[in-house]
């Protein structure tokens, strides 16, 4: 005990007299959480539209002045060549054309039928896709509102019809910063620990400090339960920065108990820490153990159902995110910031990252070895 | 009582796809309470030998023991009763003096306290720094620190790797006085140098080369074996004197030794007055050829030889 004590005592005061760690420990959190949620946006808004009005008509102006007094459409240029719209989306001013083509009022008031077309820049794919389904909804809206004007609506639907209306639950508003801010949390505690562990064994080889440990009679145990329990702390106090940020920040306050993510976050935690020391017993110096925990960081986060949700995945990579403690704790992260999920409902989460935690360190005692 | 005992100790390396021989059949006894030196260059397999006396090393063939204990098989009870100084400051650089000391005595379940009588001579000469980070100390302070963090257990073997590489000239004076001064208590003690010089201050030596012990003996005893007799020779052009001496029919060996070359004859009787001559008809001048006492360094260059 009084080995581990002194062990623990040395590695707080090297934390503590290095300034890079505690500037990434404070610095780290804020930067990422109140820049990232509000950047990493999905909701795509400031479709720039380039309209060729062919027609100018009443009808057509109509269109435009719905389209442009949506939230989602910035009105780039309006003209009535097609060529000149495309240059527009050529020199990345527009990414949407719609074409209005002469006649087009005269048709729907003639014929009860009119073409309208839309082009889209697929660069973006997401910008593209999401912006053909607002504009195809603001046209049909459009399209209702003249049927009014024309056709005098029976009292009951000529044919039966559905209609669906829907109500999100956990998430009323469909807030995305909600969704995002639990996991980039998430991430934080996850790079801290790893990185930070990763890179402390590998510090004292590169140093050649290991080599006067090793001489003495010191455990294996003991010196990696030395490495551990820093970290583990730091790891917490991270967490908490974040959980204050978040809720300062987006209001974010959790529906289930701070009791529950901490538990889980403690045990979490020990299997991301194992991982960092298994890495640094496998390599020599601090550049192979960073890069190999950040290209691990990489496939952890990317498949960790923090941008993309997991169940869209293929089979395969759904396989692998079973294996990934990171998208265990995203998960566990949105259950019980959003709906509340008790210890309960996250026991096999619980249960599993525990396993990997256990087997993760296991390995690291094995494989650090105090002679060669 | 044998302190160190090594029987025939081999270790090689991979190095690419060949494999290096760091230690061939190495054999070697040191008494309790001697101070044992292992000479050699850089290269020779001093670090190697060290590595596995201290049981960070395995080695491929043979057996050593330490303090009675076998390197294999008890490791647990030797790492409590030794004391390893490597050649590279391997303390923590961004603790004080006093926490590296307290933290390796801790380490060993002691304290600075309980033996401080055998750290004292060299701890008063640190203790003024003790609130010093140990990466801001000067080379020599670096050095003594380590000596004291490798004592704080009262070790009764101590294994020093070239602690004085990279030391000033006073400084390394010191050193070895303080190490006399922990032979006295009765610490054996194992210290490697590329420093020839410092032969003459062990006990006894072993002079290594590429992986194997050329020689063990006491100093007076392995220059005692110099039988041929030995020239200083100098010159006012020492590098056209070199060339001309190797070339000499009559000379056996030249070597390059401070400001003069060391040379042995392969006759037994040599007219210096002619000798002298004849080189100053090659060009060079002010000659002063004298009998000299041969060195730990003549010696080990005679042995490269053979």
């Amino acid at each position: 005990m009084r080995t581990l004590r002194i062990l623990l005592e040395k590695e707080f005061r090297q934390i503590f007299r290095n300034p890079a760690i505690l500037r990434l420990i404070f610095m780290m959190p804020s930067i990422q959480l109140i820049v990232l949620p509000l950047a990493a946006d999905y909701e795509v808004k400031n479709i720039k539209i380039a309209v060729v009005d062919q027609d100018h008509s009443s009808y057509s102006r109509q269109l435009v002045n719905k389209i442009s007094a949506s939230k989602y459409f910035d009105l780039a240029s309006y003209t009535s060549s097609y060529n000149e719209a495309l240059e527009e989306v050529e020199k990345d001013r527009a990414d949407v054309v719609l074409q209005i083509p002469a006649n087009f009022e005269k048709d729907i008031v003639r014929h009860d039928e009119s073409n309208l077309f839309m082009a889209l820049n697929a660069i973006n794919g997401v910008k593209a896709n999401l912006g053909g389904v607002y504009l195809r909804s603001i046209i049909n809206d459009f399209n209702n509102e003249i049927r009014l004007d024309w056709i005098q609506m029976p009292r009951f639907n000529p044919q039966p019809m559905i209609q669906v209306s829907s109500i999100n639950w956990f998430n009323p508003m469909l807030n995305y910063q909600y969704f995002m801010v639990p996991g980039i949390l998430v991430i934080l505690v996850t790079m801290v620990g790893s990185f930070l562990s990763a890179l402390n064994i590998v510090r004292e080889k590169e140093v050649g400090t290991i080599e006067q440990i090793n001489v003495t009679p010191i455990r294996k145990h003991q010196f990696i339960l030395g490495k551990l329990i820093p970290f583990w702390v730091l790891g917490i106090v991270v967490l908490t920065i974040g959980m204050i940020l978040a809720r300062l920040f987006y209001g974010i306050v959790p529906d289930g108990s701070l009791l529950t993510i901490y538990l889980f976050a403690v045990i979490y935690l020990l299997s991301v820490l194992g991982l960092g020391l298994l890495i640094s017993t496998y390599t020599e110096t601090q550049q192979q153990a960073m890069l190999i925990s950040f290209f691990m960081m990489m496939i952890f986060i990317l498949l960790g159902g923090l941008y993309t949700s997991i169940d869209s995945m293929p089979a395969w990579a759904q396989t692998f995110t079973k294996f990934n403690p990171v998208s265990y704790f995203i998960e566990v992260m949105r259950m019980v910031v959003l709906k509340g999920s008790t210890l309960y409902d996250i026991r096999y989460h619980l249960l599993i990252v525990a396993a990997f935690g256990v087997f993760l360190n296991t390995w690291a005692v094995i494989n650090y070895r105090k002679r060669t | 009582m044998e302190s160190i005992q090594v029987d025939h100790v081999d270790k090689s390396f991979q190095s690419g796809k060949s494999p290096v021989e760091a230690l061939k059949n190495i054999t070697f006894n040191v008494k309790q309470g001697e101070l044992f030196g292992l000479i050699g260059p850089d290269g020779a397999g001093k670090t190697t030998l060290f590595r596995i006396l201290t049981t960070l090393m395995l080695a491929d063939k043979g057996d050593a023991w330490v303090d009675g204990y076998h390197v294999v098989k008890d490791y647990e009870q030797i790492r409590k009763r030794v004391g390893y100084m490597p050649g590279r400051f391997s303390l923590y650089q961004d603790l004080t003096v006093e926490e590296n000391l307290s933290f390796f005595a801790t380490l060993f379940n002691t304290t600075l306290e309980e033996n401080y009588e055998l750290v004292k001579d060299i701890y008063v000469q640190i203790e003024p720094f003790k609130k010093r980070r140990a990466g801001a100390l000067s080379g020599g302070m670096k050095q003594k620190l380590a000596l004291s963090c490798a004592l704080i257990h009262r070790p009764s073997v101590l294994f020093l790797d070239e602690p004085t590489t990279g030391v000033d000239a006073v400084s390394r004076q010191e050193f070895w006085q303080l190490l006399r001064g922990l032979q006295k208590q009765g610490i054996t003690i194992l210290v490697s140098t590329p420093y020839m010089d410092e032969a003459s201050l062990c006990d006894r030596v072993a002079l290594m080369q590429n992986g194997s012990i050329m020689k063990i003996d006491s100093p007076g005893g392995i220059i005692s074996q110099f039988q041929k007799p030995l020239w200083a020779v100098q010159g006012d052009n020492m590098y056209q004197l070199m060339h001309d001496l190797r070339h000499d029919s009559r000379v056996d060996t030249c070597y390059p030794f401070g400001q003069y070359h060391h040379v042995t004859f392969n006759e037994s009787t040599i007219d210096i007055e002619s000798l002298k001559k004849e080189f100053q008809q090659k060009g060079v001048h002010s000659i002063t050829i004298d009998r000299t006492e041969p060195t730990i360094e003549d010696c080990f260059m005679e042995l490269m030889n053979q």
